[in-house]
C-alpha cells in the first residue's frame, strides 16, 4: 500500500521498555526526569502525538572529532507548528571553530565566544524534549551528537525514538519498486535532501540554513508526509525508529 | 530583531497589506505564527467554524467561496484570507480550500488586533471595501497641488477698479499706471445682489463688467470710438468670476470653458484681485491650459493635429503629477471641446454663416467631462425646426463632414456605430430629435436602446445650447415615469461585467478561467457609467458627469446610505487605473490602449481594483433588483 514494501523483518526497537529502565537507573536528575515522562505509546495515531522538530548544526560529521554549535527546535503537532514555543541556543564548541565550518554555518565568532556550553542548555533541552516524539531530517546526526555531547557532560548518554523525514523520504523514494526499477534503468536516484524533498510537495524553499528555519522545514515536511501518504490515524510506531 | 524568523518575516514584508509595517511589528507577527500544511483538495476553513487567526498564503493556491459555494476569490502567495470573519463575530462566512499543496502560516487574533490598533493602512486593508477604496481616492487627490490651493494665492495686488462713467481713456490710463492688464468697472448702486457689495465709507457698488487690454484694442480702438466714451459702454454683458476660496483647477476650468484669459475674484461679492491666464501658467507650468490657448491659435485641421504630441505631454504629466480622474477627465474634455469648437469655426469660416441656427452637440465621454487619451468621436446636428433639407442639408453636411474629418486627424477616431454629425440621421431638427427621444423612452427594446444609449449622455458645444437643454429637460421629466424605459436601460447596464479579480498573472473571471488581460473600459468603468445612468435618470438629474449624477443620486433615497459612495470611489479607482496603465503606454511608447496587463499591476493596485470590481458587481445585483422588467412585456 502507498507503494510501500511490507518490511516485517524490520525489528522494532522497544522503546517504552528502554525509556522505563533508563528511569530507574538514571543518576542526573535532567536525565532521570527526562526519562519519567512516558512516551506515547507505540500504536498512538499520529494525529494525537506532540512532536518537536529539531535541528543542529556541527563543526562536521564526526561526533567523535566535531561539536554542536546550535541547536533550534519547534514544537508541533499535525495540526499547528507553534513557532511562538520555538527555543534557539547556539553552544561553545569545546574545541575552536574552523574557518570552513563558520562560512557554512553564518554563525561568526563573536556569537560562538560568547555563547555558553551545551551543558548550561542541557537541562531546558531535555525538558522541552519530554514526554514528545523528536522529529529529525537525518537520524545519523542528531542521535550520536546528542549521545555523545550528554555522555561527555553528564558521564551518560541519551537515546530516544526519532521521526525521521528523510528515511521516510527514502522508503516513498528510494526502496519502492518504481525506484528500483529507476536504478535498474541506470537513472540517478531521486534527492532526498531536506530542499529536494520539501520541493516535491510543494513547499517553498528557505533560503537559510539555521538550525531553528530547518527545523521548522522539517516540521513542515512532516505535516506534508503524513498528508500525502499517511494518515492521522497511522501508529506512530509506524513512523519512529 | 529575530534572525531565525528572517525567512519569515521578509516573505511577509512582501506583501500588502505587511509591506508597509515597521520592522518590530513585522517581528512580532513573525513570532507568533502558526504553520499548517494542506495538501491539494483539503479544507482549509468550513464554513461556520470558529476562526480566531488571520491566515496568510505562505506558498500555494486557494479558493474561497461564498455560503452557495460560488467562487468568491482565488489567492495565491502572499494574499490573506479569513479577516472578514475576525473582524465580525469570529464565524467563517466564506468557506476556503486548499487548490494546490498549501502553506498557510495562522496569525493569531490578539496579533492581528494589535496590527489594526497600532497600523491605519492595515486596518484600511483588512475593512471591507470601501475604506481601502476611499483611503486610495483620498490619497490621490491629496497629493495634487492644484487641487488644494486656492486661487487667492495667486493675486499679488489689489484690482485696478473704475467708475462706470469714467472715460476709456481715463480708464487706460489707470491700468498704465498700475502697470495691470485690466480694470474693473464698478457702478453705485445695486440691482445685482450677486456683485452688490459696501465699501468702507458704508457706500453699496455692483461690479458690472471688466475691461482687459485687448478689449481697448477691439472694442475702442478698432471701433474708432472716441476717448471720451464712458467704459459703461465698451464692457460686456457677460461677467464671468470665481470665488476667492475655489481652488486653481477649478478657475482653471472656468477659464477653459468660457475662453477668457482675465478671470475676477470675489470674497463674496466684493472684488478682490483678477487673475490672469498667466498667472496660472506660471503656477502650473506645464497643464493643458497653454495647450488651449494654443488650440484656439491655428488656423487649419493640419495644425490642429499637429497639437496631437502635446496633448499626450500634457496628459502623462498630469497622471505623473497625481490629477484624479476628474481633473484628468475634464482637461482632456477641454481639449477636445476646444478642437471641435476650433474646427467649426474654421468650417463656418470656409462655408460662411449657417443658413439656420444649430447647436453641435457632443455624446458619450465628452459630454460627461470624462475623457481620456483614447477616445473616438460621437457627435451630432440638432437644427433649428426652420430647416429645411433641399435648401440647407447641404450646409450641415459640409460642416460634419470638415469637423468630423479634423477630430479623425486630431486623434478623434471616427465612430465605429457611425454616431456622427455627418449621419444623416443624427443631423436633425430639434422637433425630430425630440421623436427619438419620445420614441426611445416610450418604447422602450432594449436591443435598440442599445445602440442609443450613447445619446443619454448629452452636452452642446457650440450654437444654440438651448436646443441641447430642451433634450436634457425632456429626458429628466419623462425617464423616471418611465419604469419599462428603466428597466430596459438596467438590462443593457448588466451587458458588460467585471471579472472576479486577479490570480497571479492572470484576469480571473466568475467562472473561474484565465484571462491574459482585460479591457477595463468594458469591464470597469463603462458598466459603471451605464449604471450610474440609469439611477440618474430614474431620480431626475440632467447632469451629465457620473461624480455629478452621484451627488445628484446622494441626494435622493434611491440607494442605501453610503453606496453612492462606495461607487464614487471604486469609480474613481477605475478610472485611474486605466489613465495610469495608458500613461504606461504611452511612456513605453505603445499604442496607449483600455487594456491592462496583470503583470504590470501593482500589488496594492491589484487589491484595490478587486474591491472595485466587487462594488460595481453588487450594484449590478442591485440594479437588476430596483429596475424589474414588468412580466408582460419581458418577452420582447
Amino acid at each position: 500500500m502507498h507503494g510501500l514494501r511490507p518490511r516485517a523483518k524490520t525489528k522494532q526497537a522497544d522503546w517504552p521498555g528502554y525509556f522505563r529502565a533508563r528511569a530507574e537507573k538514571a543518576q542526573d536528575a535532567a536525565l532521570s526526569a527526562y526519562f519519567q515522562v512516558p512516551l506515547p505509546a507505540p500504536e498512538t495515531p499520529i494525529g494525537e502525538v506532540p512532536m518537536v522538530a529539531l535541528d543542529m548544526e556541527t563543526t562536521g560529521l564526526d561526533e567523535r572529532r566535531h561539536a554542536i554549535v546550535s541547536i533550534g527546535l519547534v514544537p508541533f503537532t499535525l495540526e499547528r507548528i507553534r513557532l511562538a514555543e520555538r527555543r534557539y541556543w547556539v553552544v561553545k564548541p569545546p574545541r575552536p571553530l574552523s574557518e570552513s565550518s563558520i562560512a557554512y554555518h553564518h554563525i561568526t565568532h563573536s556569537e560562538v565566544e560568547c555563547a555558553p556550553d551545551l551543558d548550561a542548555v542541557l537541562d531546558e533541552l531535555l525538558a522541552r524534549l519530554a514526554g514528545k516524539i523528536v522529529v529529525v531530517h537525518f537520524r545519523h546526526i542528531e542521535r550520536p551528537f546528542l549521545d555523545a555531547a550528554i555522555k561527555a557532560r553528564r558521564g551518560e548518554g541519551a537515546l530516544f525514538p526519532m521521526i525521521d523525514t528523510m528515511s521516510l523520504e527514502a522508503r516513498l523514494y528510494r526502496q519502492s519498486l518504481w525506484s528500483r526499477f529507476r536504478r535498474w534503468l541506470g537513472r540517478p536516484p531521486v534527492s532526498i535532501r531536506l530542499d529536494a524533498s520539501r520541493q516535491r510537495h510543494g513547499l517553498p524553499s528557505y533560503q537559510s540554513h539555521h538550525a531553528l528555519t530547518d527545523a521548522l522545514a522539517t516540521a513542515e515536511l512532516f505535516q506534508a508526509q503524513v498528508a500525502s501518504r499517511y494518515t492521522p490515524e497511522t501508529p506512530v510506531s509506524a513512523l519512529w525508529t | 530583531m529575530d534572525v531565525e524568523l528572517l525567512e519569515i518575516r521578509q516573505h511577509m514584508a512582501q506583501f500588502p497589506p505587511f509591506e508597509g509595517l515597521s520592522d518590530d511589528l513585522l517581528d512580532a507577527i513573525a513570532a507568533e505564527i502558526e504553520v499548517k500544511y494542506f495538501k491539494t483538495g483539503s479544507d482549509i476553513l468550513l464554513l461556520n467554524q470558529t476562526l480566531d487567526e488571520l491566515c496568510y498564503i505562505r506558498s500555494g493556491a486557494v479558493e474561497v467561496y461564498r455560503r452557495q459555494g460560488e467562487l468568491y476569490n482565488r489567492l495565491g502567495e502572499g494574499d490573506i484570507f479569513g479577516h472578514f470573519s475576525l473582524l465580525r463575530n469570529h464565524k467563517v462566512r466564506f468557506p476556503a480550500k486548499a487548490i494546490e499543496d498549501t502553506l498557510i502560516y495562522f496569525i493569531p487574533d490578539a496579533v492581528f488586533q494589535r496590527l489594526c490598533e497600532e497600523d491605519d493602512d492595515f486596518a484600511d486593508f483588512v475593512e471591507l471595501e470601501r475604506p481601502r477604496l476611499e483611503s486610495v481616492a483620498e490619497q490621490q487627490k491629496k497629493s495634487n497641488d492644484m487641487m488644494v490651493t486656492r486661487i487667492r494665492k495667486l493675486l499679488s495686488r489689489y484690482p485696478v477698479m473704475v467708475d462706470i462713467q469714467t472715460t476709456v481713456q481715463q480708464a487706460a490710463r489707470q491700468v498704465s499706471e498700475a502697470q495691470a492688464s485690466s480694470v474693473l468697472v464698478l457702478k453705485e448702486g445695486s440691482d445685482n445682489p450677486r456683485y452688490s457689495f459696501e465699501d468702507s465709507e458704508g457706500r453699496v457698488w455692483q461690479m458690472c463688467g471688466i475691461l482687459t487690454d485687448s478689449d481697448f484694442r477691439t472694442r475702442v480702438v478698432a471701433e474708432g470710438l472716441s476717448p471720451e466714451t464712458p467704459v459703461g459702454h465698451v464692457i460686456s454683458e457677460k461677467l464671468i468670476t470665481v470665488q476667492s476660496d475655489a481652488s486653481v483647477y477649478e478657475a482653471m476650468l472656468i477659464m477653459l470653458r468660457n475662453n477668457v484669459h482675465h478671470l475676477p475674484v470675489l470674497y463674496r461679492q466684493r472684488p478682490v484681485g483678477v487673475v490672469h491666464l498667466s498667472d496660472i501658467i506660471r503656477y502650473e507650468t506645464q497643464s493643458g491650459l497653454y495647450l488651449v490657448s494654443n488650440i484656439f491659435n491655428q488656423s487649419s485641421a493640419q495644425g490642429l493635429a499637429r497639437l496631437l504630441t502635446d496633448v499626450r505631454d500634457a496628459f502623462v504629466r498630469m497622471v505623473q503629477e497625481g490629477a484624479n480622474s476628474q481633473m484628468v477627465g475634464s482637461a482632456l474634455s477641454t481639449i477636445g471641446r476646444s478642437f471641435t469648437r476650433r474646427l467649426i469655426e474654421l468650417a463656418e469660416a470656409e462655408l460662411g454663416p449657417p443658413p439656420v441656427p444649430y447647436c453641435f452637440m457632443v455624446n458619450g465621454s465628452m459630454a460627461r467631462n470624462e475623457q481620456s487619451i483614447v477616445t473616438d468621436q460621437d457627435n451630432a446636428l440638432i437644427l433649428s425646426d426652420d430647416f429645411d433639407p433641399e435648401l440647407h442639408d447641404d450646409y450641415f453636411y459640409q460642416l460634419a463632414k470638415i469637423v468630423s474629418d479634423g477630430l479623425d486627424a486630431c486623434g478623434y477616431t471616427y465612430c465605429k456605430g457611425d454616431v456622427m454629425a455627418t449621419n444623416r440621421e443624427w443631423r436633425q431638427p430639434l422637433n425630430v430629435w425630440k421623436g427619438y427621444f419620445n420614441d426611445w423612452i416610450d418604447d422602450p427594446v432594449p436591443k435598440k436602446l442599445l445602440h442609443s444609449s450613447i445619446f443619454f449622455d448629452l452636452d452642446s458645444i457650440y450654437g444654440e445650447e438651448v436646443y441641447v437643454e430642451a433634450l436634457q429637460d425632456l429626458i429628466a421629466e419623462k425617464a423616471p415615469h418611465s419604469p419599462l424605459f428603466l428597466a430596459a436601460m438596467a438590462r443593457n447596464a448588466l451587458n458588460r461585467t467585471p471579472p472576479l479579480g486577479f490570480f497571479r498573472t492572470f484576469v480571473m473571471e466568475k467562472d473561474g478561467k484565465h484571462n491574459n488581460s482585460i479591457n477595463l473600459k468594458r469591464r470597469g468603468t463603462a458598466p459603471m457609467v451605464d449604471l450610474v445612468r440609469v439611477h440618474a435618470m430614474a431620480c431626475g438629474s440632467s447632469a451629465q458627469n457620473t461624480f455629478q449624477r452621484l451627488d445628484d443620486i446622494g441626494k435622493t433615497q434611491l440607494l442605501a446610505t453610503g453606496v453612492s459612495d462606495k461607487l464614487r470611489y471604486a469609480f474613481e479607482f477605475l478610472c485611474m487605473s486605466r489613465l495610469r496603465h495608458q500613461m504606461i503606454d504611452l511612456q513605453e511608447e505603445r499604442t496607449p490602449d483600455n487594456n491592462i496587463e496583470p503583470e504590470n499591476v501593482e500589488d496594492s493596485e491589484r487589491h484595490t481594483l478587486k474591491d472595485a470590481f466587487q462594488v460595481l458587481s453588487n450594484a449590478q445585483k442591485f440594479l437588476k433588483f430596483r429596475y424589474p422588467v414588468p412580466a408582460h412585456r419581458s418577452g420582447r
